[in-house]
């Protein structure tokens, strides 16, 4: 991609198979997956769960609550409400967990400290 | 207050055509002025494509729902939930649900590792050629349905609004349409186009939100109340239940799910949206712009349950359906029940706004795509300087544009819903597995990617072609002939399964195993943000 060459030469010297085999790394990798994946399985399942009933269970989603209220509006309703809470939690999640492993791994790879020349040699500049 | 006499005069909505056309033109104007005013530093690839990176992330997600919220949202679902009550507002959870997968797998990775298009991503560790123009044929292939799909529903939206209903005035208008947005993205760019999204995103959650207020101020803040409103004027208790619009048959529920796959897995895959995650710069700001954006899409959403039991009650279903517009026109017809001329001539003004803003993120994507995609990776091999590039990007804009103006003209009045859904149907299928697979397993391969885009996109296309909203029913495009094997009119529950299925198969039979140094580098850079481009400075 000839044209843009020179704005990824940041990264053009780093031995990123080194970076991903780090602890740290690893670390990141899991946390991030620990969260996403499992989140992401529930929240599809909890959605498909409401769409079954709304298809197949008309009887049970029509039983009124209070006043007209009934339970496949709360249902409905309650999805937004888990939408919003997870996406807050994945936030609140994410500014513990994720980003200053992630801030610190890009630090050292940018302070050189995983060039190809080999030599970890951490604080020097070029 | 309960059980009063709806008082829409229909034959009045006429009259306030100036008007409408007054207060369009005022948004016209203001927002050309501050595109003008954006586009002065426009000089680089990155500026043009990615608005020089320097949207912040409340700025970009009100722009996301800018692009997310179109008329088919804005008109369509107020209008199904007001014919079909509970089923319209179904719909509407699909769309919200659906950026859960944008927040926790897509948004952030993506950020990280691309640049421009959506290509840049799936073809970062695979092979370039086969991979990008893969991509680059499904971007243009979902960019066209929706497109086709907006500039087909200015059709029907200026039939009601504007009053003109005979077919040339009809065709003026579009072209007027398409040509405003021609000028938009020549000279804003994604810079301008950006601007114009959040302008109208406001302008459109804040009337909602004033509509919205007024329905339940009339019930007394008492949404049990608003629901009786709804029953009592459409004399059917079931407008509270599920079932009324996809409850008809086994079929019909069996769709509803095909439905709801394609709208949950096709939203992080839609090629405009992603390409949105560019225009910020760092994964945090696409973090912040999926978080308000969610916030925004989830809140207009609930307004829109508001408003459509509002107009259930308030205008009731029969001068809905009989109006010019159908079932579209139930935002316009409460908002002047409630507002009368002035506040129809707002939302009339907001929903034109709606469409132009939504045709031009479709256009620039689908340009950028073609430009640094087609064009500049695999015509061009890599050797075309940026400033070509961002010159053949401008030019497939105005092709991009022509198309569109042609495409509406001829597919005005015809029954496009389907596009819409086609078009969320193919990103699901054709784009979302590949996503999935290169930024989360190690072995995917080049022929795992090209199987498994290709397959999803010939599949959905295959399936709508042989389904009844092409072919056999009194709905359908093709009325006279019958071809219609496939019973759904959603494609999603058999393509996007399979194309997850092609993705594994082509990769697991596939000889050749990737660059394991390149997987290495997408795994970091995702994760890390390392090497990802900065925000332009000038």
């Amino acid at each position: 991609m000839g044209h843009d060459a020179h704005e990824t030469d940041a990264a053009a010297a780093v031995d990123f198979k080194e970076v991903q085999s780090t602890e740290r790394f690893q670390e990141l990798r899991k946390r991030h997956r620990s969260f996403v994946f499992p989140m992401a399985i529930a929240f599809l399942l909890w959605y498909f769960a409401y769409v079954l009933l709304a298809d197949y269970a008309v009887g049970f989603m029509s039983t009124k609550v209070w006043g007209n209220i009934n339970i496949g509006l709360i249902l409905g309703l309650l999805q937004f409400v888990s939408t919003f809470a997870i996406t807050g939690w994945y936030v609140s999640y994410s500014n513990r967990r994720l980003d200053p492993i992630a801030a610190e791994i890009r630090h050292e790879i940018e302070g050189h400290e995983f060039d190809k020349a080999g030599n970890r040699v951490s604080g020097t500049t070029k | 207050m309960i059980g009063m006499v709806p008082a829409v005069n229909v034959a009045a909505l006429k009259d306030t055509t100036l008007l409408n056309m007054g207060i369009f033109g005022l948004f016209v104007a203001v927002t050309m002025f501050i595109v003008i005013r954006a586009s002065r530093n426009n000089k680089t690839a990155a500026d043009y494509y990615a608005a020089g990176r320097s949207f912040t992330g409340p700025q970009n997600g009100t722009a996301i729902a800018g692009d997310y919220l179109s008329a088919a949202s804005f008109l369509g679902i107020t209008g199904a939930i007001a014919i079909n009550g509970y089923d319209g507002f179904m719909y509407s959870i699909g769309f919200l649900v659906a950026w859960l997968v944008a927040l926790l797998l897509v948004a952030e990775l993506l950020r990280n590792t691309g640049k421009f298009t959506m290509a840049d991503v799936l073809s970062f560790r695979l092979k370039q050629r086969p991979v990008r123009i893969a991509a680059a044929i499904s971007t243009l292939a979902v960019c066209f349905f929706y497109l086709l799909a907006q500039m087909a529903g200015a059709g029907s939206l200026i039939s009601l609004l504007l009053g003109i209903s005979d077919w040339g005035g009809q065709a003026l208008v579009i072209i007027v349409v398409g040509a405003l947005m021609i000028m938009y993205v020549l000279i804003g760019g994604m810079k301008g186009t950006t601007w114009v999204q959040i302008i109208k995103a406001m302008l459109l959650i804040a009337g909602a939100a004033v509509m919205t207020f007024w329905v339940l101020a009339i019930y007394g803040f008492n949404l049990s109340d608003l629901l009786g409103g709804a029953v009592e004027t459409s004399k059917n208790p079931a407008v509270l239940n599920p079932g009324l619009q996809y409850g008809k048959s086994e079929t019909s529920k069996l769709d509803f799910m095909s439905l709801g796959l394609a709208l949950v897995l096709g939203t992080a895959a839609l090629p405009h949206v992603l390409m949105r995650f560019y225009t910020v710069p760092t994964a945090k700001e696409a973090r912040k712009s999926v978080v308000w954006s969610i916030w925004l899409i989830g809140i207009f959403y609930i307004f829109t349950l508001v408003l459509g039991y509002g107009a259930a009650a308030l205008v009731g279903a029969d001068t809905i359906k009989s109006a010019p517009g159908g079932v579209n026109s139930a935002a316009p017809l409460l908002a002047f029940h409630l507002g009368g001329p002035l506040l129809l001539g707002f939302i009339s003004a907001v929903a034109f706004a709606t469409i132009l803003a939504v045709v031009a993120g479709l256009t620039i994507t689908a340009a950028a795509s073609f430009a640094h995609d087609i064009y500049a990776n695999v015509l061009a091999k890599g050797k075309a300087d940026a400033d070509t590039e961002v010159k053949v990007a401008r030019r497939t804009v105005v092709v991009i544009g022509l198309l569109a103006i042609v495409g509406g003209i001829f597919a005005n009045g015809q029954n496009v819903a389907f596009l819409v859904a086609l078009a969320f149907a193919v990103a699901a299928s054709a784009n979302l597995p590949t996503i999935i697979y290169s930024l989360f397993w190690r072995r995917f391969t080049t022929q795992g990617a090209v199987w498994s885009m290709y397959g999803g996109l010939a599949s959905a296309i295959i399936l709508i072609a042989l389904s009844p909203v092409v072919s056999g029913t009194k709905t359908s495009m093709i009325q006279t002939a019958n071809f219609a094997i496939f019973p759904l009119s959603n494609p999603g529950i058999v393509s996007i399964p399979l194309a997850f299925f092609l993705g594994w198969l082509g990769t697991v039979l596939d000889k050749k195993l990737e660059d394991t140094t390149k997987q290495a580098e997408m795994e970091v850079r995702s994760l890390t943000g390392v090497g990802a481009e900065k925000a332009v400075d000038h």
